[in-house]
């Protein structure tokens, strides 16, 4: 919402200067965006008269003048065809910048013959685009000032970020009327801003228009006047001026009414040319398909919700928020309808939203225009209509009721204290709320006035007290302190993830964020998705993931791209699946594991089992049962069929996936060379049983353990899991541990056979092992080898 | 000379003259070994009178002991001579580079969302987790914006075809939380939000974080505090001002925006003083309607609720400048930006690395 400064004191008399003004606007809560003087530019630009002109001894185009800028004579090298003596324009000594180019005007030489300053178009001085000549000012503008300043051009522009609650301030005088409560000076009677005797309608001898509305519910009330034998020309200068300033272009008086009194006073109107018009104009639903050509010069298809304004023939106005071009007024207009509506705000939204059309008349409707204001809006705008376009009014016309219902609040002052933290004594709140409109009665009903649509609580009140007053005001206040030290307040799932998280970060993977949704094709390459954006913000975002490996595996090919040798990238976030949100953590190793070494040689690459030590160190960190673990099978398409697995604690519960990234899928993502990956499903760990901080007693074993080699020939589609665990529980008592520590295949290895060789500690319990003891052990780890097909080899 | 002397001396030569083991192993074997000439002499001992035996016994075993003393010293210095010729050519060149580690970083999203646990964790906030894929009512009508409310037009909101959304803000989760734990409440809620908006200082995914208290008697006055005492410690300086404007959202009554006022160092924006102002926070007094959707009576129960982007507190704190690159996976930029595991943001050691 922008305004002018001048435009402001229309409405408010104060002698408050532009900054205090926008500090006040802001500390009320109307922030103030920004504040742009166009006169900052022009201050070193001044009135000044050509006292003579003569031809340039040098060149033909060019002049030498003699010009008083309210200091005597100047020499001024001049080249347009305009300068003559007696001409007054606008002067920039050196020193000015020239706010078109940013060139520095200095004394110079031009051709031969010294210039002290510069005579300025329209268009260096980004007033216009008029550039055939230097800016000719009326013969009695004061030589010597500033041009700016007697241009009018001194008004600060300030821009406002309305919030969408205060419907009230979408217009200037709403705006006046919060700084006057603030204690910024006098609102100026309405009456007197417009020069009218009184705000009561102007009254009509001709006929009234015949308006009606038939949809009460989307257009509660439609008033309307009619207007009869006006010119439409251009609009005055003192409004053209404003609208400018404001970035709006004046178009004809007619129109230029409705936006000025849209922005003065936050109160939409429209204007209809009556020869456009055939019979009744109705407020109605639309039909279904209906179209309507509007003033933005597209065309809207309408449906059964959307509340039009239509004669008998067509649809002339998207009610409330945009008119229609077919009877919008022109030069040639000489009759003229002009409606004051009230529009019912979620009825606005809705149409608005649905048709994807904002206007300067949505956004007031939407909020909720003053119901109580269609007499007094519809007076101001025939008055103008009258003043500036002469013709003869009509009869009012007026059909439905706006929702004038008043609303009271009960409230108690002490509240200001208990919610707003100030106090603030009940005589001070009490004026403040009745200088921004409200009625306080004796005992604190508080009516609302009907232009503040919003405040509907007493918390409203309290703020409209607090926002008065001011925030600083308000005292920090510690909130209560527990006793002792601060309790831990993070949850298992969340201790899990920063355990998980320190632990990559300290095995030298790097954390990224990737984006939660996916290309559809990146989505297909692990499997698709089970949630698809309706609007996505471009088709690269469309899917939720259910995997974290796709946004790494783009960012490792981002990083490749750049040149990276290698990329070791981790994620925790969510995978959205179709039932649930699931936290998990995702490792992609690309690229080289180790460059090339002085010492190691070639570059060295990733394997699947650096992609299953990383994801056994992220579940060991995040709690999991590690020894328990299984490793089996089908960790999905996009791994590697052959080098790939599930960490799975049971059958069922599938902790990881690890393993070589399928070759296809690593194509899809343009990565080259094997690439490791693994996912690890925090949600799917079992909680931990905590019992306290004591641990068990400390008994390390008095007698000292040994180990034994056992090797076995075994068939080749043995994994050496199932092996390990077999030997490892074949004696339960005795065994602490059994460890792989060979694989061959090959001479002395008959086909189809693989030679495991497995390291088994034994721990003595109560007494050293005797041979008998040893050779049992033995017979048993043998034993349970050879249920799986092994052979112990001689 | 007599001639224990004269085997003495020559002896003793024999073994300063061996330069190697071997040489001097010959030289003992020819005085100590069975055969030798001073095992000869001690031989010798046996057969002679007491009084012979007397005169002669010690100066045998002298000889016998400076002999043998001579070839442990001499084996000594032969072998440590050999131990260093063969460390001389065991010589490598130090400045060879070692094996390479690689160094992992955690994200600054990440480092900045435990340090604000760690904070609030001091002021008795816990931390609160909610569903990316929310339903209207949770993201929208529950905190006073109805449909036409002309507040959803802030929110740029991404929709699933059955009518479910992505959260455009962690403010549902105050909903989730009022609507399951009994007040007194302290949380926050921190996590990723999404807005259909994309330039160079907004994604689409984006983190905030979100503050609620509900309890008995809090005021505009504790939220002030609260902020204040969360950015100085964010910020670890004491020089942190706040601005409190009155603004508007619909689910707070009264509203409140926050600036916090900084100063331009090097083209960088340092937190602290009030020469400029930059918009940090929304906040306000839970409205008395949310807090009734919640199932809660705002007759007995009110307090107040703030949010802020974490993306942006990290920015400000560390000096990154482009949002955009948060979400790149740039190696370099993680590296640069990012944290060591070991840098765990604690109170005693300070949340900022």
């Amino acid at each position: 919402m922008k305004f002018t400064l001048s435009w402001l004191k229309e409405h408010l008399v104060t002698d408050a200067d532009v900054t205090l003004v926008a500090e006040t606007l802001t500390r009320i809560g109307l922030e103030v965006e920004s504040v742009e003087n166009p006169a900052a530019s022009l201050a070193a630009f001044r009135i000044a008269r050509v006292l003579s002109a003569a031809p340039h001894p040098q060149a033909d185009k060019l002049q030498v003048l003699s010009v008083d800028a309210g200091d005597g004579p100047l020499q001024v090298v001049c080249g347009a065809p305009n300068a003559r003596a007696g001409l007054v324009g606008v002067f920039g000594a050196p020193g000015a910048v020239v706010p078109a180019n940013g060139m520095v005007l200095k004394v110079a030489a031009i051709r031969g013959v010294e210039s002290n300053g510069m005579m300025c178009s329209t268009r260096e001085l980004e007033l216009g685009d008029d550039h055939d000549g230097i800016i000719e000012l009326a013969a009695d503008a004061p030589v010597g000032t500033s041009f700016a300043e007697w241009a009018g051009l001194d008004d600060p522009v300030i821009d406002v970020a309305i919030t969408p609650n205060r419907q009230d301030c979408m217009g200037v005088r709403g705006i006046a009327r919060d700084l006057a409560a603030a204690g910024l000076g006098t609102l100026r009677p309405l009456a007197d801003v417009y020069r009218m005797d009184s705000l009561t309608p102007v009254a009509g001898t001709d006929a009234a228009p015949d308006v009606r509305t038939d949809d009460t519910e989307g257009c509660p009330a439609f008033f309307a006047q009619a207007v009869s034998g006006v010119t439409n020309g251009a609009s005055p200068k003192w409004m053209a001026d404003k609208l400018k300033a404001i970035g709006q272009k004046p178009i004809s008086m007619l129109v230029d009414i409705t936006n000025f009194v849209s922005v003065d006073l936050g109160r939409p109107l429209h204007v209809y040319d009556r020869a456009k018009l055939s019979g009744a104009l109705v407020a109605r639903k639309a039909r279904d398909g209906e179209q309507v050509l509007a003033l933005n010069g597209k065309t809207y298809t309408l449906d059964a919700s959307m509340t039009v304004i239509a004669d008998d023939e067509i649809v002339h106005d998207i009610g409330g928020i945009m008119g229609g071009e077919h009877s919008g007024v022109s030069a040639t207009t000489t009759d003229v309808l002009i409606e004051c509506a009230y529009f019912d705000p979620a009825h606005i939204a809705r149409t608005g939203q649905k048709l994807a059309l904002t206007s300067d008349a949505r956004q007031r409707f939407e909020r909720g225009v003053d119901p109580a204001f269609l007499d007094d809006g519809l007076a101001i705008a025939t008055k103008l209509v009258l003043d500036h376009c002469g013709g003869s009014p009509s009869a009012i016309a007026r059909s439905g009721q706006p929702p004038l219902g008043k609303r009271h609040v009960a409230y108690d002052p002490a509240l200001c204290t208990g919610l707003g933290g100030v106090t603030v004594a009940p005589d001070e709140q009490k004026q403040i709320l009745e200088n921004l409109g409200f009625s306080v009665n004796s005992d604190w009903q508080v009516e609302v006035p009907s232009w503040r649509r919003d405040v509907d609580g007493p918390a409203d009140l309290v703020e409209e007290v607090v926002r008065i007053i001011g925030l600083d005001a308000v005292k920090s206040t510690p909130l209560a302190r527990t006793d002792g030290v601060a309790r831990p307040t993070a949850t298992p799932a969340q201790m899990i993830e920063r355990k998980v998280r320190r632990t990559a970060a300290a095995r030298g993977l790097n954390e990224a964020i990737t984006w939660s949704f996916l290309s559809e094709r990146e989505a297909s390459a692990i499997g698709g998705g089970a949630w698809s954006l309706a609007n996505p913000i471009s088709e690269d975002m469309k899917v939720m993931r259910t995997s974290l490996l796709p946004g790494l595996l783009s960012a490792a090919r981002r990083n490749m791209d750049r040149g990276a040798t290698s990329a070791r990238l981790f994620e925790i976030g969510r995978r959205y699946l179709a039932e649930a949100e699931r936290a998990t953590v995702g490792v992609v190793l690309a690229g080289d594991k180790a460059p090339r070494g002085w010492a190691s040689g070639k570059a060295q690459k990733f394997d699947a089992f650096d992609a299953k030590a990383e994801v056994l160190a992220l579940l060991e960190a995040a709690g999991a049962p590690i020894a328990n673990l299984q490793v089996l099978g089908e960790a999905g398409e996009h791994y590697h069929p052959g080098q790939s697995g599930t960490l799975r604690l049971g059958p069922k519960t599938i902790l990881a996936s690890f393993g070589a990234l399928h070759p296809g899928t690593a194509r899809a993502f343009d990565l080259d060379g094997p690439v490791m990956v693994a996912e690890a499903y925090l949600d799917a760990i079992p909680a931990k049983r905590t019992s306290g901080f004591m641990r068990s007693d400390y008994r390390p074993p008095a007698l000292q353990a040994l180990t034994r080699d056992f090797a076995f020939l075994v068939p080749a589609d043995l994994t050496a899991d199932a092996l390990v665990r077999a030997v490892r529980g074949a004696d339960k008592v005795n065994i602490a541990a059994a460890r792989l520590f060979d694989r061959f295949a090959g001479p002395g290895v008959p086909d189809g056979q693989l030679s495991l060789a497995i390291e088994v500690t034994l721990q003595p319990q109560e007494k050293t092992f005797a041979e008998a003891d040893l050779s049992a052990i033995s017979d048993a780890v043998v034993a349970a080898a050879a249920k799986l097909g092994a052979v112990l080899r001689g | 000379m007599t001639d224990l002397a004269k085997l003495e001396s020559e002896t003793l030569a024999a073994i300063a003259a061996a330069d190697t083991l071997d040489a001097l192993e010959t030289v003992r074997i020819a005085a100590l070994g069975k055969q030798g000439s001073v095992s000869a002499l001690l031989k010798t001992l046996g057969a002679m009178s007491p009084e012979e035996r007397q005169e002669k016994g010690p100066l045998i075993n002298g000889l016998r002991e400076a002999v043998s003393s001579a070839i442990s010293q001499k084996k000594a210095a032969l072998e440590a001579a050999l131990l260093n010729a063969r460390l001389a050519t065991e010589r490598l060149d130090m400045s060879l580079p070692a094996p390479e580690t690689p160094q992992g970083s955690v994200h600054p999203v990440s480092q900045v969302m435990d340090e604000l646990a760690e904070i609030f964790a001091d002021m008795g906030f816990a931390v609160a987790t909610g569903p990316e894929i929310e339903d209207d009512w949770h993201n929208f009508t529950a905190l006073n914006i109805p449909e036409t409310h002309p507040a959803r037009a802030m929110h740029d909101t991404f929709y699933f075809p059955d009518g479910k959304l992505l959260r455009t803000h962690t403010s549902p989760v105050q909903i989730r939380t009022m609507m399951n734990e009994e007040p007194p409440i302290r949380i926050i809620a921190p996590g990723r939000v999404y807005r259909s908006d994309s330039d160079a200082t907004h994604t689409p995914m984006f983190h905030q974080i979100e503050g609620l208290v509900i309890d008995k008697g809090i005021h505009l006055g504790h939220l002030k505090w609260t902020l204040e005492t969360f950015l100085k410690g964010f910020f670890e300086r004491d020089d942190v001002v706040l601005r409190l404007r009155p603004s508007y959202f619909p689910f707070t009554e009264p509203s409140v925006e926050v600036d916090v006022g900084y100063s331009e160092i090097n083209g960088k924006r340092v937190i602290g003083g009030s020469e400029k102002w930059m918009e940090v926070l929304g906040s306000g007094m839970v409205h008395p309607r949310v807090i009734a959707n919640c199932g809660l009576d705002p007759e007995i129960w009110q307090g107040f609720a703030f949010g802020t982007g974490v993306d942006r507190l990290a920015m400000l704190k560390y000096g990154m400048d482009d949002l955009r690159a948060f979400f790149d996976g740039d190696l370099r930029w993680l590296r640069h930006y990012g944290f060591s595991a070991l840098d765990v943001p604690t109170l005693s050691g300070g949340v900022g690395a």
